[in-house]
């Protein structure tokens, strides 16, 4: 007999894998929801190993604030190329346009809550049935409880008082028309075990992630990117400081740290050192204690 | 930065999923509170607001029960709901903790985090010693066929940490479960998780006990062994055909081995078909391997062009599982909505999707007497009943002992399409 050892990592990229392979083998639309962020790049990675030596039999959607760092979508662009993937992507700005969602106004406006909207009306025009999201169970307390296979009703709602247990590693994805899932693949997975199966996959990310120079304001404790959409208070300066993302998201959420680490193995011990959460530097999820829960029950990723 | 931390060391970490079970206010969430705490698991964010949080409600110390804290339906009732899923690491092992809630109606959040778990914390309060809820969650915790059960004697701290009132508890404890689990792998520790003993630092108030810290015991449980390895047992989840030039004729079976060992050259049988055939390759991204085990996923090929789709499965040549549509199953009742009688449910099994009539209830579990009683119409929500299924097509399946993944059902109300029961093959 062999020895039958699989360290942790391992065993999460397998139950990962395992996961994309019922979606695939369960749904007859799914959809990969690519934000740009590392999770959805490691999302990406899963899927080629998944389906090797096969395509990845779902396309990838981006829901686009019109806010995004113009690395975020060179590299998605890029990222979709390579791995022979379709990439749709949905607009904000064009949901606004059109008045299914209305533009926030003042200091703390944030396109991060119309994405819902977008991403509701791209789901139901392409008439996708399961929508695969890089969430993990550490993010947040509201993603403690999410499942991976999170059901959704005809609003895209989440009932989280009402969610089907989830057993061994049977998945439950059965609906009715006009309903959907969402699934959570690296549910189980940390943001250093994220971290480190990117070193240990030699995964490629975004230059934003790492040290770079840029103009940044200090705000609630946040710092965040100067951009010509983002409404400043008088009080605030502009800085030009050495920063990186250590989340990718719109520009007026991203909280930015003060690094100057300019490698996956700099991240880590970066990482490692610090003693905030990744959210903790996410501007939307400070504006209520329960904001997230709030998001997630109308149909947010 | 203080230390350099190790990335080859933590690529090296094993993984061990556990639950914890205990009545209300036995201290569940102050001893997760306090394994986070303790191990340095907690940010300081998070740190920040409980300690707001915890001033807030007139604490005198910070309150540890925060940090499990989850929905706000749950904040506002002041009880947890469902099953919750917590992450922290030591340099030895990452843990996930599937935190349910000890309430008597809650056994489905019990079963729900139990059926993925390596071992089981149960909690019994010290001044309250072995209660019936005691006898039930050690109950299911094996019926779940966890593999390590912990007995954690709480709040030593109000009991004056005395070893009698201690022994007493082990002792009771054990009575009840050499009738009913004599095999089962069980550690007993005196803790207080207030205060911390012998959670993660050993006490200084218990010098009398020598048996290691909780933390310890979770390091070291030996886990490798907890699956089986000895049946070869393959569910097709997903048939791979890349329809491109380069791999034309490419015909590959994913999925995750659920027992034994897997190699190229292997002589496999592949039901339902029992056609014989081999193991050509075991295949990843990254380059075929020499053997496949539990819990990897793989895609394998096959010597001879057999048909196989999602739900059949590829087993060892002499050893194969049994194959039925009469199945006997202890289930637990899920749904609010009761079982009947002749009902008819859709049942999983591995990837394999079917019909299924309820042909029989043998009995219904009183689970904190053990005492069966027969002649049951209904199942209730949080019962345990025993029943006979007749299945549409035959299942290929392994008692639950031998096999955690291959002796494992769901069954499924058709018309609301909710999981309303999960089942152990007998
Ligand atoms: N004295 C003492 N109190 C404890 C201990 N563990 C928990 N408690 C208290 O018991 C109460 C219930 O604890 P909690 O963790 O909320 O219980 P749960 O309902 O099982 O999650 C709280 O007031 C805790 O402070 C302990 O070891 N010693």
């Amino acid at each position: 007999m062999g020895n039958n050892k699989l360290t942790h990592l391992k065993e999460l990229e397998a139950e990962a894998i395992y996961v994309l392979r019922e979606v695939a083998a369960q749904f007859e639309r799914p959809v990969l929801l690519f934000s740009g962020g590392k999770d959805s790049i490691v999302l990406v990675h899963l899927s080629l190993k998944a389906f090797y030596p096969a395509r990845i039999p779902f396309p990838l959607l981006h829901i686009d604030t019109g806010h995004n760092f113009p690395e975020t979508l060179e590299f998605r662009d890029r990222l979709a190329e390579t791995v022979n993937a379709r990439l749709l992507v949905g607009s904000v700005q064009e949901s606004i346009d059109k008045g299914r969602a209305v533009e926030e106004k003042g200091i703390n406006a944030s396109r991060n809550v119309l994405q819902t909207v977008t991403l509701l009306d791209a789901i139901e025009q392409n008439k996708f049935d399961a929508a695969i999201g890089g969430a993990r169970r550490d993010e947040e307390k509201a993603r403690a409880k999410e499942r991976f296979f999170s059901h959704r009703d005809e609003f895209g709602q989440w009932d989280p008082k009402n969610q089907r247990p989830e057993l061994w590693y049977m998945f439950n994805g059965k609906k009715r028309m006009g309903e959907h899932f969402r699934v959570f693949p690296i549910s189980n997975w940390t943001e250093m075990d994220v971290w480190q199966y990117i070193l240990a996959e030699n995964i490629d990310l975004p230059s934003i992630y790492f040290t770079h120079e840029r103009d940044v304001f200090y705000r609630d404790g946040v710092w965040l990117a100067a951009a010509p959409f983002m409404e400043m208070k008088p009080s605030e300066k502009i800085e030009f400081r050495r920063v990186r993302c250590r989340t990718v998201g719109d520009i007026s959420c991203t909280g930015l740290t003060l690094s100057f680490a300019d490698s996956v193995e700099d991240i880590i011990q970066e990482i490692a050192a610090t003693r905030v959460t990744e959210r903790g530097g996410r501007y939307d999820d400070k504006r209520s204690e329960a904001a997230m829960e709030d998001r997630k029950k109308e149909g947010y990723f | 930065m203080e230390q350099t931390f190790s990335s080859k060391a933590y690529l090296d970490m094993e993984l061990l999923r556990f639950t914890t079970a205990g009545s209300v206010d036995d201290g569940k969430s102050t001893l997760i509170g306090r394994l986070l705490y303790d191990s340095k698991s907690i940010f300081e964010d998070q740190l920040d607001a409980v300690k707001r949080a915890s001033i807030q409600k007139g604490s005198e110390h910070l309150n540890l029960a925060l940090f499990t804290d989850g929905l706000r339906a749950e904040r506002e009732q002041g009880i947890t709901i469902d099953v919750a899923y917590r992450y922290f690491a030591t340099p030895l092992r990452k843990f996930i903790i599937a935190d349910t809630p000890g309430h008597i109606q809650y056994t489905r959040n019990m079963v729900t985090g139990a059926s993925t778990a390596n071992a089981a914390i149960v909690l019994i309060d010290a001044r309250n010693g072995v209660i019936e809820q005691t006898h039930r969650h050690a109950f299911l915790a094996s019926l779940l066929g966890i593999p390590h059960i912990i007995v954690c004697i709480n709040k030593m701290d109000l009991m004056e940490y005395r070893q009698d009132i201690y022994q007493s508890i082990l002792d009771e404890f054990q009575l009840f479960a050499n009738q009913v689990f004599p095999e089962q792998d069980m550690r007993f520790i005196p803790i207080s998780a207030l205060h911390g003993d012998n959670v993660v630092k050993p006490s200084v108030n218990m010098p009398w006990y020598s048996g290691g810290t909780l933390l310890h015991h979770l390091e070291t449980i030996p886990i490798s062994q907890d699956h089986d390895l000895v049946h070869p047992r393959f569910p097709v989840q997903y048939v791979i055909r890349p329809e491109s030039d380069e791999f034309h004729d490419y015909r590959g079976y994913a999925g995750r081995v659920a027992g034994g060992f897997f190699h190229p050259g292997d002589k496999v049988m592949v039901l339902p078909s029992r056609i014989e055939t081999e193991i050509t390759s075991v295949d990843t991204l990254t380059g075929p391997l020499t053997e496949a085990h539990p819990p990897m996923s793989v895609t394998l090929t096959l010597k001879d062009d057999v048909d196989l789709s999602r739900g059949d499965m590829i087993v060892g040549v002499d050893d194969i599982p049994a194959e039925s549509c009469d199945i006997s199953a202890m289930i637990c009742w899920m749904n609010p909505k009761p079982m009947q009688l002749h009902g008819r449910y859709a049942l999983k099994n591995t990837t394999r999707d079917v019909k299924c009539l309820i042909q029989d209830i043998d009995y219904v579990l009183n689970i904190s007497t053990l005492e069966q009683i027969t002649g049951a119409t209904v199942v209730k929500m949080n019962d345990i009943a025993r029943v006979q299924l007749r299945t549409t097509k035959p299942l290929f399946c392994d008692p639950y002992t031998t096999n955690r993944i291959t002796g494992s059902i769901i069954l499924i109300d058709e018309a609301s399409n909710e999981t309303v029961a999960a089942g152990m093959i007998v």
